[in-house]
């Protein structure tokens, strides 16, 4: 299929949207593993546009929403060392740890500053060399280079006061666990953009044929999802179980190699835990040696403690694709995006917050 | 979050002695400017040429024909979507 030819057409969606309607042939089950996907398909209305048949399900690929509660206590930790500040990507602040969030704890005198770009907290640490700058790196495959690529700047550049809580993390693992699910029942996989920018389209064929699951590569525009689920369902439809790509402006069959060397020079693969989906093997990354000077956990004392998730949160169900946002006894009610109880509620990529910003089951 | 908007590089900086080093990439898109670090880009663009961005970094060249088209697509896309109260059908 190419989609890029057919993203010349003026009313592209409308077609795309016949198109979906006229092959569906039974009704289907498709996980948009990426936060941002999640957002784009609430923001543009595009799940009220889709025939009934097709069921949406929200996957694990919201960084800060997997990003477990004993992490985030990690980095309340960094905050309130004496002449340290954490500096965060700004979705972040808000997420509950077993306590409280870093906004919290920024309210009682913690210093936190919020970031577009990890190389922002290296200029913070440049600049103030009196203050010691901890960076919580979480994030997926397109957020690791940068990480990685910031780490080289300040090795090359003899900083001292720069440190990281690495709490980074990669999509294929998850996947796998996921799909391995009896429980749960997904047709197909409209895989990360961004994500599939690095890796490559080839990252997903193991999981493909390994769980016979269909899986289509999208980009975040309406056009581009909508070609995306006409691609899974030609897939359905045909038995198909193969890896598509409708991004092609963006991605290629190995991804970028060069953002992949840029992770392997820095980190190696570690055991992690996910917020709801438990700890997966090879799923995370740690600082390789050479780099272990960056490590904050070690450099600055600070432990990581098992810490329970907030009470009622049923997040790790969401994350997972078992239960919808409204099945959950708080959506809207004690969890609100003014008042979050989960991660989930919190993040501009959370399902329960896209659902209660857009979406009439909102209460 | 992601965004799928390729920027234009209008400018190439840096040398070897600057913080900046290796090479840092003016782009702009719409009148918005902002300089993007190219260390993860799969290839170095060349000024004229368009990269797709994340948290400060091109993640990704295109080809300046590449980029017009979607760039061209998306704009229609916008449009389109202005005209009809977002999408046919929407509620949000």
């Amino acid at each position: 299929m190419k989609c890029a030819d057919e993203f010349r057409s003026r009313d592209i969606t409308g077609p795309l949207l016949t198109e979906i309607s006229n092959r569906l042939d039974r009704p289907v089950r498709i996980m948009e593993v990426c936060g941002t996907h999640t957002m784009s398909i609430f923001r543009h209305g595009i799940r009220s546009l889709l025939p009934e048949d097709i069921t949406l399900l929200s996957g694990p690929g919201c960084p800060v929403c997997v990003t477990p509660a004993s992490h985030i206590d990690a980095f309340i930790r960094a905050a309130e060392l004496p002449r340290t500040a954490v500096a965060t990507f700004g979705d972040l602040i808000r997420v509950p740890g077993s306590k409280g969030s870093l906004a919290s704890a920024r309210t009682k005198g913690a210093q936190v500053e919020v970031v577009y770009s990890p190389m922002d907290a290296l200029q913070m640490a440049m600049k103030d060399k009196d203050t010691t700058i901890v960076f919580p790196a979480i994030g997926f495959e397109t957020t690791i280079p940068t990480i990685a690529a910031t780490l080289l700047q300040a090795d090359r550049q003899g900083v001292d006061n720069f440190f990281i809580i690495s709490a980074g993390k990669t999509m294929p693992q998850p996947l796998d666990m996921l799909m391995s699910d009896p429980h749960l029942e997904v047709d197909g996989l409209l895989c990360p953009g961004h994500v599939s920018a690095i890796i490559g389209v080839n990252a997903y064929r193991r999981l493909a044929q390994t769980h016979q699951i269909s899986c289509t590569v999208a980009g975040f525009e309406p056009a581009d999802i909508l070609a995306g689920l006409v691609s899974l369902i030609q897939q359905i439809n045909s038995g198909k179980a193969e890896v598509d790509n409708c991004y092609t402006r963006a991605v290629t069959a190995e991804g970028n190699l060069r953002a992949q060397q840029l992770i392997d020079e820095v980190f190696k693969p570690t055991d992690s835990e996910w917020r709801g989906l438990g700890t997966i093997m090879d799923s995370g990354l740690e600082l390789r040696e050479k780099y272990s000077r960056f490590d904050a956990l070690s450099q600055l004392g600070i432990p990581i403690e098992a810490a329970n998730e907030p009470k009622g949160c049923k997040c790790g169900d969401i994350l997972k694709g078992h239960m919808l946002p409204p099945q959950c006894p708080l959506y809207g009610t004690r969890c609100t995006p003014l008042s979050p109880v989960g991660p989930c509620m919190v993040s501009g990529e959370g399902t329960c917050a896209a659902y209660h910003r857009y979406s009439d089951q909102g209460k | 979050m992601c965004l799928a908007i390729p920027m234009q590089v209008i400018e190439l900086k840096g040398n070897a002695d600057d913080f900046l080093d290796p090479l840092v990439a003016l782009v702009n898109a719409d009148g918005i400017q902002k300089e993007i670090r190219l260390e993860m880009a799969d290839r170095i663009p060349q000024v004229g040429e368009y990269v797709i961005i994340h948290a400060g970094f091109a993640i990704h060249t295109l080809t300046e024909e590449e980029a017009l088209i979607n760039l061209d697509l998306m704009r229609q896309m916008a449009e389109g979507l202005e005209k009809e109260g977002r999408l046919p059908g929407g509620d949000s």
